[in-house]
């Protein structure tokens, strides 16, 4: 992205301070405004919150090696894949990518000295903690048990401390619909001038597209959840089948949420995806506005499915058919993205650096799990499948497979902007490569399993002890797939300390966050004032091929004829 | 960093990540915006709600309803109407400058917003001695042994006689009352709850005028927490007609 | 005996008319998704060793974007999901439309098993036999939290809802012993709420009914004899009579026609209807009469409700026990579930699979 710096009467020297080291207290860290001492922050918490998640994660899968349970009771395995459920989704996945990447990065991008509203950035991170350890407590204080889709009437009759955690994810809801509003309001009002809406990076137009989705969908939750526990704390009866209530009724109002939700968790990764292809291929994203629009229409028609978790829970047949239908076209959005990625490596200069291993092999996951996606969206397959494992197997595939290696790639692309330092290649390469293989040993088997008939949060399956195998594999996959998210955990720990100084564009990539500030950037991002005077991606695949041709040899004199 | 520290003018303080005043105030208002977009979303589920059980019980819900004081709720519909007048004259002079004023407007204001919750609590406490909580407590419609079921309350004798209202019995099936009386509690106390934190946004936005301090420097302060009191105002005159006036 | 996996079907039994057609779908999306998924990663792979740093290829005028391409990246995927898309859809209401000379039977979900009904009296506990070759319609309600009837080999499911009757239908083409399962996470015991589904043919069928299917000596009321007691127990009859009379309308024949409210609206008489009619009657009040019928909500078990409606079924103008019970001579009225039918199986009928299947292996 080309822009020129404005106003060089005023250029400073620049110095070597930058915003990690501008101040060391423990407090300026945590009463800071700074959008990325606050992106870092949340790095540490959700990071904090996603091994516990995996704690609970390789309990569940250590019980199924066996059909009749070899580790726990009945009781607490339904807290566990509860505890799982609830820590992965509402403490690490929706959040993970716009609180730490975006936060750090999207005033970077646009070209603004910080978010619109940096106090309430700090509320939100404060009241995401809140949140998280509420929750927390309530596993603490005797766990919660009915899953993290809390279907009444189970989880207002259920004597776990359910009300407890509800009023956790309420506040991380609230925390996560502010932090929506200062996405909304920092895109809308703070671009530096120049940068025009169709000269924003794609990263900035999924995160505009997620923050649309959280701000009308999460209050709907927040409310929803908040009626469970004014039932479950007052005896009030908003879903109680005896009043003449509805327990349907509150599977709409979750799932109207609750699956806008899974695009919170998917389009981030989608932005992140976009700049790692087209960085590391040397080339614009290939048609650049469908992709954009692409994620305004996921959005969009992402309001309209909901229906499609609730095939068989006594909606009509119409009902059932719509919700299919538009579940179906949802999918042709989610296909042009790939396909422009895909078209994105034509004619560009590709390199496997490991951002680029993840987001290709997040692009191999996620086609999978999507193209599963569509024998739920199908009414007729959905009936045999729903509530087993091909459920869990479709949901890990898109939300492991998709956003986590999303995340993943993202991090270590934006790891030396964000510290300054370089991590060993090598590591970082095999790492992502040992989480490929885990993770397909991992969850395939769960597709087959799941077609077989295995419902989902059963922890004994003695009826049907041919399924062990496939839960062994499942479960030897896991271990490996726990080994890889350990590894990046401790290199990039160590990069910190011992990496190798990254200089301000390591990968030589476009965009202003690149381009315009140190690594790492300081407390103001820029020195001047920036004025954008060019598209986004202006990258030359020929010329950096070039640089990297082993023989140089005349074939090249005649091939530019 | 650059407007931030050269304040040309003494004019209002722009904070470092804007260029200039305009783009400041123009953002607040994008936020604001964006986060009463939430709030219509986070009622709007519970219009939704009792929509649907209003549809499916209509009987139910009429003869219920005739449970609730309709003069109180139009009093307290006319309060919140009124404070919606002084709310949108206090940024008309924050706008002009006029502070004098616009304390005094946001004082009115207040207590508007305090008469409100009074009015509440009477209409509260009198459906708590009624039994008609929606807790365990909760009694509705023929008591067996009772000749008929009729508890006083104090609340409801102390009212003056123009604004109580003829009591009625109790008909209707009493899940269906309960159901009823389930939503009513909570759409208007989550109302309520909103009346509250707006409460303490005025006096907040008071005293931070009062100190003069450096958060409060134009009329965009003021004119949020208006904007956010406009939205409360508007969600009870969606409540008033929708629980107090059913129509047969 | 092969090895892991090898040993065992991929593929679960086909056991029901519907379990063929649902692999036939199953396996072209299968075909489909293995094809976009190599398509798209061989692209992938293509792509990126060709173009990849530092290799003589042509990079000149990389295009940046092209609509025809884009709108087939978006045509094809259309027209593929459209098709899969009218096909499930059409074998969904195949499977939905309930058959009209199905069996009927009856089915209460409650925290931690499944409690069976037929019509003909028979009750079983976590064990349903049917006949095969035969289409098997479940009614279901659920007595505590949701439950999901789930019949892999059937490859049918439907959900068990409390508060309102929901249906599933099937036909069990092959004799054997399937699973029942519980697919909707229901508390504490979920995982252990399954139970069997034995498909007969007519010999064991007929074997089958002839010992009553469980352990009671006698003969077990039907569905329409129980509910003539119970209608007999609640006085009933004391407003209901063969004709409309003006404490209450005539229930013969209401079963599906169309009745209008005194609000004017009109709604069919089905089983919901009814149901609620009985145990929430001033919901809706029939035009012509006033709401005087007494609520039956808490005094009728799910159970009695079913019965009820299957003896209202069963009225005809003619028929005896439908007079004035005051005039015929009425019977003392009893508590509220006194009837023959025990739904807390203190008579432990059939069978319980939870405790058999273990002995079984
Ligand atoms: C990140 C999260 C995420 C994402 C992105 C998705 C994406 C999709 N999901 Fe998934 N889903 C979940 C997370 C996610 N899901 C979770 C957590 C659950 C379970 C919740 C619970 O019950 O606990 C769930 C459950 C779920 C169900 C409910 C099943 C049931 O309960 O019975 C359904 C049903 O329709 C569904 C469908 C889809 C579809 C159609 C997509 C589509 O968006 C996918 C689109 C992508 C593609 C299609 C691939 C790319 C396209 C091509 C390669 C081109 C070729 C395309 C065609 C030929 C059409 N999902
Ligand atoms: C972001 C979301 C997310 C993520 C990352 C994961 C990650 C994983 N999940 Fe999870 N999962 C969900 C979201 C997620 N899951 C949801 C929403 C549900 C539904 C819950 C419900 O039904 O309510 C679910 C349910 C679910 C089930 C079904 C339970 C059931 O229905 O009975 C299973 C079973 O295999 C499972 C497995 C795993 C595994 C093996 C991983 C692996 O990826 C984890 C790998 C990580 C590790 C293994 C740990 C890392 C290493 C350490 C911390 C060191 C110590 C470890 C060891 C000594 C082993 N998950
Ligand atoms: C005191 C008189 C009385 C008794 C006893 C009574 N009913 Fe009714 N019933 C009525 C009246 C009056 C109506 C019509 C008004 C209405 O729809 O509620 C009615 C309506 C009905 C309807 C709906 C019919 C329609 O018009 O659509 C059904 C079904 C029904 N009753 C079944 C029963 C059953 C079963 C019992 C016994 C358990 C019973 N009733 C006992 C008075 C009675
Ligand atoms: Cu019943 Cu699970
Ligand atoms: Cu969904």
């Amino acid at each position: 992205m080309s822009a020129t710096v404005v106003g060089q009467s005023s250029a400073k020297p620049s110095e070597p301070k930058n915003y990690l080291n501008a101040d060391h207290t423990l407090k300026s860290w945590l009463l800071s405004v700074d959008h990325k001492r606050i992106g870092v922050m949340y790095l540490i918490a959700v990071t904090f919150f996603f091994f516990i998640g995996s704690i609970a994660a390789a309990m569940i899968r250590y019980e199924l090696t066996s059909p009749k349970g070899i580790l726990l009771s009945s009781e607490v395995y339904n807290k566990t894949f509860s505890a799982h459920g609830i820590l992965m989704v509402f403490q690490f996945l929706v959040v993970v990518v716009p609180a730490v990447l975006g936060n750090f990065l999207i005033p970077i991008m646009i070209g603004a000295r910080d978010m619109a509203y940096p106090r309430l950035n700090l509320l939100s991170l404060y009241m995401f903690i809140t949140g998280g350890f509420l929750i927390l407590a309530s596993f603490v204080l005797g766990g919660v048990d009915a899953g993290w889709t809390f279907y009444v009437p189970l989880s207002t009759i259920s004597e776990t401390q359910i009300s407890l955690c509800l009023v956790g994810i309420f506040i991380t809801g609230f925390s996560s619909i502010f932090t929506a509003v200062n996405f909304i309001g920092t895109i809308h009002k703070m671009r530096a001038p120049g940068m025009t809406w169709y000269r924003l990076p794609l990263f900035i137009w999924s995160h505009y597209a997620t923050a649309i989705v959280v701000i009308l969908g999460t209050p709907v939750v927040a409310i929803t959840l908040f009626l469970v526990v004014v039932e479950r704390g007052f005896g009030f009866g908003i879903f109680s089948p005896e009043l003449g209530g509805d327990p349907v009724l509150f599977q709409h109002l979750f799932w109207f949420y609750s699956h806008p939700a899974v695009y919170i968790m998917i389009l981030p990764a989608f932005g992140i995806i976009s700049e790692i292809i087209s960085c590391f291929s040397r080339r614009p994203i290939f048609g650049y506005r469908f992709v954009a629009y692409s994620s305004l229409s996921i959005a969009f028609l992402g309001f309209l499915v909901w229906g499609h978790h609730m095939f068989l829970s006594s909606q009509s047949v119409l009902q059932g058919i719509i919700f299919s239908l538009i579940s179906f076209i949802l999918a042709v959005p989610s296909a042009v993205k790939v396909f422009n990625w895909t078209l994105t490596m034509v004619k560009g200069s590709v390199h496997f650096s490991t951002p680029m291993l993840y987001a290709l092999g997040f692009m191999g996951l996620f086609v999978i799990g999507g193209l599963t996606g569509l024998y739920l969206a199908s009414v007729d397959t959905d009936v045999h499948l729903t509530g087993t494992y091909f459920i869990v197997a479709h949901f890990h595939y898109v939300m492991v497979g998709g956003t986590i290696l999303a995340y993943l790639g993202g991090i270590h692309f934006w790891w030396p902007k964000m510290f300054g330092r370089t991590y060993s290649e090598f590591w970082g390469r095999l790492s992502a490569m040992i989480i490929f293989i885990g993770f397909n040993l991992t969850f395939f088997p769960q597709f087959m399993v799941g077609y077989l008939g295995m419902p989902r949060r059963y922890h004994y399956y003695y009826f049907a002890p041919e399924w062990q195998f496939y839960h062994l594999l499942s479960t030897a996959g896991s271990t490996v797939l726990g080994f890889g998210f350990l590894l990046p955990a401790l290199y990039l720990t160590y990069s910190l300390f011992k990496g190798k100084k990254a200089g301000p564009n390591p990968w030589n990539a476009k965009g202003l966050e690149w381009e315009y500030t140190s690594s790492p950037p300081i407390t103001e991002n820029f020195t001047q004032p920036i004025l954008v005077t060019d598209s986004v991606y202006d990258y030359n695949p020929a010329e950096d091929s070039k640089m990297y041709e082993v023989d140089e040899e005349a074939t090249v004199e005649d091939m530019n004829k | 960093m650059s407007h931030s520290h050269t304040k040309e003018t003494d004019g209002p303080e722009v904070y470092f990540q804007y260029e200039d005043i305009e783009q400041q105030q123009e953002t607040y208002l994008v936020g604001m915006w964006s986060f009463l977009v939430t709030e219509v979303m986070f009622f709007g589920a519970l219009f939704l709600i009792y929509t649907l059980y209003r549809w499916k019980f209509h009987d139910d819900f009429y003869l219920v309803h005739e449970q609730l004081n309709w003069k109180m709720g139009g009093l307290n519909t006319l309060i919140l109407l009124t404070s919606s007048f002084t709310v949108a004259l206090a940024v008309h002079f924050a706008q002009k400058g006029n502070t004098k004023l616009q304390m005094r407007c946001l004082f009115a204001t207040i207590l508007c917003a305090f008469g409100f919750l009074a009015v509440k609590t009477f209409e509260y406490g009198a459906k708590i001695d009624h039994h008609l909580l929606p807790n365990h407590h909760f009694q509705y419609g023929h008591v067996e042994g009772e000749e008929e079921h009729h508890v006083e309350s104090k609340w409801d004798k102390m009212l003056p006689s123009v604004l109580q209202v003829e009591k009625k019995e109790q008909h209707g099936n009493p899940q269906r009352a309960r159901l009823f009386f389930s939503i009513y509690f909570t759409m208007t106390g989550l109302h309520g709850l909103h009346v509250i934190i707006g409460i303490i946004c005025f006096t907040a936005l008071m005293i931070l005028i009062k100190i003069k301090s450096s958060l409060i420097t134009d009329y965009v302060p003021t004119e949020m927490v208006g904007l956010y009191w406009h939205f409360v105002d508007l969600v009870w005159i969606f409540l008033y007609p929708l629980y107090y006036l059913i129509p047969k | 005996m092969g090895w892991g996996i090898f040993q065992y079907n991929p593929i679960p039994d086909q056991a029901s008319a519907h379990a063929a057609k649902y692999d036939a779908l199953f396996w072209t999306i299968s075909i489909l998704t293995v094809v976009f998924t190599l398509f798209v990663v061989l692209l992938i792979l293509f792509y990126a060793i060709k173009y990849r740093r530092g290799t003589k290829v042509d990079r000149r005028n990389p295009m940046t974007h092209h609509n025809g391409l884009e709108a087939l990246m978006m045509g094809v995927p259309l027209i593929l999901a459209l098709g899969i898309f009218g096909w499930s859809a059409k074998q969904f209401v195949e499977v939905r439309a309930m058959p009209k000379d199905a069996m009927e039977v009856f089915c209460i979900g409650k925290q931690w098993m499944w409690h069976f009904q037929h019509m003909n009296g028979i009750r079983e506990n976590n064990e349903l036999h049917v006949p095969v070759g035969q289409p098997v319609k479940l009614t279901m309600i659920s007595q505590d939290v949701i439950h999901a009837m789930y019949l892999p080999e059937m490859r049918a499911q439907y959900h068990v809802v409390p508060g309102r009757y929901t249906e599933l239908a099937f036909t069990p083409t092959k004799p054997g012993r399937y699973k029942i399962l519980c697919a909707m996470h229901c508390g504490t015991q979920h995982s252990e709420m399954v139970g069997q589904l034995y498909v007969m043919d007519d010999r064991e069928w007929g074997e089958w009914l002839e010992k009553g299917g469980n352990k009671y000596k006698d003969k077990p009321l039907n569905m329409v004899e129980a509910g003539a007691q119970v209608w007999k127990d609640k006085g009933c009859g004391n407003c209901h009579t063969g004709l409309d009379n003006p404490r209450a309308p005539s229930l013969v024949g209401i079963l599906g026609k169309t009745r209008t409210m005194t609000d004017g609206t009109t709604a069919v008489a089905d089983r919901d209807y009814l149901r609620e009619a009985i145990k929430i009657p001033h919901n809706r009040i029939t035009a012509g009469w006033e709401n005087t019928m007494p609520v039956y909500g808490s005094t009728l078990t799910e159970t009695q409700v079913l019965e009820l409606v299957e003896f209202i079924k069963s009225l005809s103008v003619s028929k005896g026990e439908f007079q004035r019970t005051d005039m015929a001579g009425s019977t003392a009225a009893s508590d509220g579930d006194s009837t023959a039918v025990d739904i807390s199986n203190k008579g432990s009928s059939a069978g319980n699979a939870q405790f058999r299947s273990s002995e079984e292996r």
